[in-house]
């Protein structure tokens, strides 16, 4: 059985475009994700690759219940994520690129709160929630204090901690490090190594960052304009696009840079 | 067997986690639940001065009752604010914060999400109403000789379920209309009060709000609420009261709850389960 089984997986949105007709704006289809196909095994960490607007985020959310496809199928071990979202769910955990927190309350708060959710009682959040903090190098006497007053980088060490907490068999990864000073993204990515190591743990991370993927992952992936049109270890693909770098893979493969993702997100308006 | 009492088990932590995190929201926000009860008690204060007013100004009244009708207008009108606002901004708040991903993700169903933030509103709301209650009675010094205070307790109680019920409703928009949903929520709640008979008997409401004042529970919880503090009367002297919010409770809850599950599905076609703010 596969950890994740994607198959001809497709979703669009509808955008409106500032022009009206008839004192309304016209609204468009916009397809993040187009016949995207993969499967990942059981432990094993897969990086996609891709500008901003290329379907990253469209696919973390489809896998983690959050979107409805528009056709296709995805399995998160054997469980489809439409038909059976609620064992799904208790599998999948994710980190984006947002921590997300409600920011009056403390971290230890937070992680109660998520913890809850997954049926883990304040017995159990007890001790487990200063644990995972100072896993995740979060200084736990800290874990008192509002949200607000930590740091981006703290902030994501939280995020990771979350995820954690419920001990997923999936972790979802969607730009975990965007935004993070070099030393905290740093720690934030040998976390990340720890965690697959030490867990059995299968990983997803979505990202733009080039180096973190080859780095992290077994394979990588190339996501472009909603289409996976790569997805191969970082060597092989460089073989395959005869390419020194993955920047020069992602280039040949894609037939652009990321330095054009400003214009290529605005254009396809669809949400990252 | 073991499974279905293991899933039963996490619901119940689940409706306890969404308790908790209020509790947790207020403790945090001390000094503006303060703010908030000041401007309470003080609007209250304003609406049952009016009673004093009618007297000044030469009209024959009887004060004490008036006043009492005003306050329990007031109060209520309070009650169900903290109720409905609660759950509207069930889905709203955590769009703003931007944890609603990690709450529709996490495997709990949206019946226990809503019962917890249900279940906070009543408790909340019923201790913070209570609190001005006492304070306006005894700031003009009411008497209330014939208070039925037991009676005036099941029908909070009774009313509150369908209370939720309706809020359940409202807390959908939020969901599928991310920009204007919480306004409507609002204007939903102030329409549902204008026809209840806050401050004034329904019938002199015009006759197609006099309709819909017979399927608001606050039309029922109002009247019997005066019944109970005003004459003593008793759960079985309010039961022309209490059966119909009985049956608007037993309705409204399984059809807000399906209600806002059909406003998740669509919102997860649409891709409307995000984070704004």
């Amino acid at each position: 059985m596969f950890a994740v089984e994607v198959h001809n997986l497709r979703k669009e949105f509808f955008r409106r475009d500032a022009t009206r007709t008839r004192g309304r704006k016209r609204r468009r289809r916009v397809a993040a994700l187009e016949g995207v196909t993969f499967t990942m095994e059981r432990g094993e960490c897969v990086a996609i690759l891709g500008q901003n607007g290329s379907g990253k985020s469209t696919l973390v959310r489809l896998l983690s219940t959050l979107l409805l496809p528009d056709g296709g199928s995805a399995a998160i071990f054997g469980h489809d994520v439409v038909k059976q979202s609620r064992a799904v769910q208790r599998l999948v955990n994710r980190v984006s690129v947002e921590a997300s927190f409600f920011k009056k309350m403390s971290s230890e708060e937070n992680l109660a709160y998520a913890a809850r959710f997954y049926g883990m009682p304040p017995s159990a959040t007890r001790s487990a929630i200063p644990e995972i903090l100072e896993r995740v190098g979060f200084p736990v006497d800290r874990r008192h204090e509002g949200m607000e007053h930590l740091s981006r980088g703290m902030q994501q060490k939280v995020a990771l901690a979350r995820a954690l907490l419920t001990s997923p068999v999936l972790l979802l990864l969607d730009e975990p490090t965007t935004g993070l000073d070099p030393r905290s993204k740093l720690e934030v990515q040998q976390f990340i190594r720890e965690v697959w190591t030490s867990h059995d743990a299968t990983i997803l991370l979505c990202t733009h960052d080039l180096t973190e993927a080859e780095v992290l992952a077994d394979r990588v992936g190339i996501l472009d304009r909603g289409r996976l049109i790569a997805l191969d270890p970082a060597d092989v693909l460089k073989e395959q696009y005869e390419a020194e770098t993955l920047e020069d893979a992602f280039f040949a493969a894609t037939g652009r840079t990321f330095e054009d993702e400003k214009d290529e997100d605005a254009e396809r308006g669809v949400f990252a | 067997m073991r499974e279905a009492a293991g899933t039963m088990r996490s619901e119940f932590i689940g409706l306890y986690g969404m308790v908790e995190r209020n509790w947790y929201l207020i403790k945090r926000y001390a000094w503006w639940e303060i703010a908030f009860f000041f401007w309470t008690a003080a609007n209250t204060l304003t609406i049952v001065f009016i009673a004093k007013g009618v007297e000044a100004t030469g009209g024959k009244v009887d004060i004490d009752q008036l006043t009492t009708i005003l306050l329990i207008g007031a109060v209520m009108w309070s009650y169900l604010g903290i109720v409905f606002e609660l759950l509207i901004e069930t889905v709203a708040w955590e769009r703003w914060e931007g944890t609603i991903e990690y709450t529709f993700m996490a495997p709990l169903t949206r019946a226990t999400h809503l019962l917890g933030t249900g279940i906070f509103a009543i408790g909340y709301g019923i201790v913070r109403a209570s609190i001005v209650f006492v304070a306006i009675a005894a700031f003009f010094g009411l008497h209330m000789p014939n208070a039925n205070f037991a009676t005036a307790l099941v029908l909070i109680a009774v009313a509150s379920v369908s209370f939720v019920g309706i809020g359940m409703m409202t807390a959908v928009l939020p969901l599928i209309s991310p920009e204007k949903g919480t306004q409507f929520g609002y204007v939903a709640q102030g329409l549902m009060l204008v026809v209840s008979g806050v401050y004034y008997p329904v019938t002199v409401l015009p006759a197609f709000m006099q309709w819909l004042a017979k399927i608001s529970p606050a039309t029922y919880a109002l009247r019997g609420e005066r019944s109970a503090i005003l004459d003593g009367a008793t759960v079985s002297q309010v039961w022309g009261d209490i059966w119909p919010m009985v049956i608007i409770g037993v309705i409204s809850v399984p059809l807000g709850i399906w209600v806002f599950r059909r406003g998740e599905l669509h919102a997860k076609k649409h891709g409307k389960l995000k984070r704004s703010g």
